[in-house]
């Protein structure tokens, strides 16, 4: 089976200090991909180079598109790399507000990609933006209510949608649940392993939070100091880390 | 059930497996816990995992579910070598071929007990209705009151868990399963049951691992008895 | 004749104007940025128009100046002016006569010809500006033509107001290619931007200036459940009786009294004289 993404030899420097090195791996199509590590660990760094917001100094990042196959995006031209974008990728920011337009409608946001894609007809644009509200969990009154009016989650879950509306097959995703609190936290992840489950999306999940990944991906990448440094079965590298800082972050978690 | 027809062999096969642990934050301490360890399973065979406490039996179960990494050796499972595999084969394995009850209940905050048990057969593709209906089936045999479908299982006591956590185990038909005490903390009644359900496996060909502290359940449904003290590393010299 | 050069500016400066327009001719509905001059009138007043229109004016040319569709008003009194004095060019009322018109937020009603010129008063070029504050941005979503926010303006007036709310600046999307704002003329006027002479757009404070060769395709952007409607008030000219152009509505007195006449002042005439008369209005001898 051809890989979704590979990604090989990945490199950012700042400087003289590295930002991320040596990075090797494939993603197949429905993995859920976890990377994980403490601040200054490189993973915000990676995820934003694999997802073209950042340019590698070094490597490529081989996504299999629908129209040409396998293509190195990293070289890629900025339209075709932005269709991507709003096309086939998804981003999910960790401030909802990053990820979304404050001043337009919850329908709006959520048809922006549609329109962005060549969608015309109002009402079909809306009922798809209705249906998906409908899938986060966020009340069909609610969409023309501004996202500044919502909850911290429900902009979150708005974010989600928005993101997700095309049916992207790939989706980066930056501390997701990071500034939600426990309760609301544990909505999104629910949401987010279903949606990732029926709708057989990859995804590459950068956090801190173990219980995250432990929950939502099937594989792991433990990064320090920019450098991967195991890598595995999401369950065995948290079970039976091998690596000197995979156990010490294990470890580190409280029991509650 | 063609996912069952599509594997050639339920079988699972140990064969010079060992493993250390090595604790780099204490002082790099090595502590080997297995050395040489073999074992075959036959589709419809029950095992059992016997030695003391700490020989052994759930890091060796751990390792053919490849939630623990060997460091030497080979597991097969329906042909496919644990030790080796993919993380993405591993985990499609999981899904079609091999089923875990663990010791300890881990789920999802917030998601009904119902959609607990019912999940390994969504992930399967199994009509939502369908697999419910399996899970309400299995949730009713292990005398899990209707009522307290809709909850989440993490307010439950601890038999209770064990019973939604047995329940899922068994809400797709496996090829082979891996049974951490399955019967601890339960009464009479629902060890019955669950001695029940893994006959009914046995009876349709299922390879079936199992560590029991109940002797009576072992001597009841196990065709023979695997001693792990037998691949006790000696003290390094 | 003055001491000031040919309409104002030094040849330099036309010339710099002149390139910025064929660019802009071109690349239709593409915004050229050019260095716009200080004029003798404040940034808001036409300066970008009149900058246009300098740089196009030959001597032989005739100039009309409308404001809001009339001659008379300060503005376009002003503006005729100065270039009467800078440049000399023959005046005109009358839109038939013009070979060059200036307009600010109107397209005449009667349809212009090829050897015609209409220069547009811009005061904000950028269409997407309103949604996307980042010049950054905005260059980059033309030019990988990414429009996706436009019709998300409009699908946010739908979805407040139950229809397409903008009644003026309505945007187009020009040539299949670029999305432009043709100033802010009444949406009535989008259909006219179809037509035989060349248009050019100046914005002075913003230091852009754009152009509309002729017969090009102007397609006024909407939704296919949505379509785009060319829509003015539902009466006559009081004065005139036309049924087809533009209307000024005019608070007659305390009394809620009001009456409607045409917003083009030359057409209304034209039509007056040539025999119609509207419910206020009067026979006039020819």
């Amino acid at each position: 089976m051809t890989p979704l993404l590979q990604v090989k030899g990945i490199e950012k420097h700042y400087g003289a200090r590295i930002g991320c090195a040596d990075v090797n791996f494939d993603l197949f199509p429905g993995e859920v991909m976890g990377i994980v590590g403490e601040s200054g660990s490189g993973k915000s760094t990676l995820l934003n180079c694999l997802a073209g917001h950042l340019t590698p100094d070094a490597g490529q990042v081989i996504f299999d598109t629908r129209a040409e196959g396998p293509v190195d995006t990293v070289t890629m031209s900025e339209p075709a790399r932005r269709m991507l974008g709003r096309t086939d990728w998804a981003f999910v920011h960790q401030h909802a507000r990053d990820g979304l337009r404050m001043n337009v409608s919850a329908g709006g946001n959520i048809g922006e990609r549609l329109m962005a894609v060549g969608a015309r007809h109002y009402g079909d644009i809306r009922a798809r933006a209705v249906d998906w509200l409908d899938r986060v969990e966020i009340a069909e009154n609610r969409v023309d209510d501004r996202p500044s009016a919502f909850s911290g989650g429900m902009q979150q879950r708005l974010q989600i949608a928005r993101n997700l509306v095309t049916e992207p097959r790939l989706v980066f995703m930056d501390e997701p649940t990071g500034g939600l609190d426990v309760s609301v936290q544990a909505r999104l992840l629910d949401l987010l392993r279903g949606l990732v489950r029926q709708m057989g999306l990859s995804a590459l999940i950068v956090t801190h939070d173990l219980a995250v990944v432990r929950l939502l991906a099937d594989r792991l990448m433990v990064m320090k100091d920019g450098h991967v440094v195991e890598s595995g079965l999401t369950d065995q590298v948290l079970d039976d880390p091998q690596h000197a800082y995979t156990q010490l972050l294990v470890s580190s978690v409280l029991q509650v | 059930m063609s996912i069952l027809t599509k594997k050639k062999s339920a079988m699972i096969e140990v064969s010079g497996v060992s493993k250390s642990f090595v604790l780099h934050n204490q002082g790099s301490a090595v502590i080997p816990v297995m050395a040489g360890a073999e074992l075959r399973v036959a589709a419809g065979e029950c095992v059992a995992l016997t030695g003391a406490s700490g020989a052994g039996k759930s890091t060796l179960m751990r390792m053919i579910y490849g939630n623990y990494r060997a460091n030497a050796g080979r597991i097969m499972v329906g042909g496919t070598d644990i030790a080796k595999a993919a993380p993405r084969e591993i985990i499609a394995l999981r899904r079609e071929v091999l089923g875990y009850v663990s010791q300890f209940l881990r789920v999802v905050p917030r998601v009904a007990t119902l959609d607990v048990v019912a999940e390994p057969l969504l992930a399967l593709g199994v009509p939502e209705d369908q697999a419910r209906a399996r899970a309400a089936e299995l949730l009713a045999r292990l005398n899990i009151p209707e009522r307290l479908w809709s909850l989440s299982p993490t307010t439950f006591s601890g038999g209770e868990q064990q019973r939604v956590n047995i329940a899922r185990g068994f809400a797709h038909d496996y090829p082979a399963l891996l049974l951490d005490e399955p019967t601890a903390s339960l009464d009479p009644t629902n060890r019955a049951v669950v001695l029940g359900l893994i006959e009914a496996a046995k009876a349709r060909g299922a390879a079936i691992i199992g560590i029991f502290h109940d002797a009576e359940a072992r001597a009841q449904i196990c065709d023979r008895e695997e001693d792990v003290s037998a691949f006790t590393p000696q003290a390094a010299a | 004749m003055s001491d000031y050069n040919f309409a104002y500016l030094d040849e330099q400066t036309k010339r710099m104007i002149r390139r910025a327009i064929l660019k802009g001719l071109a690349v239709p509905g593409y915004q050229v940025p050019f260095a716009s001059r200080e004029m003798p009138m404040p940034y808001g007043w036409g300066t970008g128009g009149v900058q246009v229109s300098a740089a196009t004016l030959t001597p032989e040319d005739t100039f009309k100046v409308i404001d809001q569709g009339s001659d008379d008003t300060t503005n376009a009194v002003s503006i005729r002016k100065f270039f009467e004095k800078t440049a000399g060019v023959a005046v005109t009322e009358e839109t038939e006569k013009a070979s060059v018109i200036q307009t600010r937020h109107r397209i005449p009603e009667a349809p212009l010809r090829e050897d015609q010129i209409l220069v547009y008063q811009v005061p904000i070029p950028e269409p997407l500006r309103f949604l996307e504050p980042r010049e950054t941005e905005t260059r980059k979503m033309h030019s990988l033509e990414e429009y996706g926010l436009m019709h998300v303006k409009l699908y946010e007036d739908i979805s407040q107001h139950g229809a397409i709310a903008t009644a003026y600046a309505y945007p187009v999307k020009v040539a299949d290619r670029y999305v432009m704002d043709p100033s802010p003329i009444p949406k009535f006027d989008n259909p006219k931007l179809e037509m035989a002479a060349i248009q050019l757009f100046g914005a002075g404070r913003e230091q852009r200036i754009y152009a509309v060769p002729p017969y090009t395709k102007v397609v006024s952007l909407d939704f296919e459940d949505y379509p785009f409607e060319a829509t003015k008030a539902d009466h006559a000219c009081d004065l005139c009786a036309a049924e087809d152009s533009y209307l000024d509505e005019v608070i007659l007195d305390d009394a809620g009294n009001r009456m409607f006449v045409c917003s083009d002042t030359d057409y209304c005439r034209t039509r007056r004289e040539a025999g119609h008369v509207g419910r206020l209005g009067e026979e006039v001898a020819a």
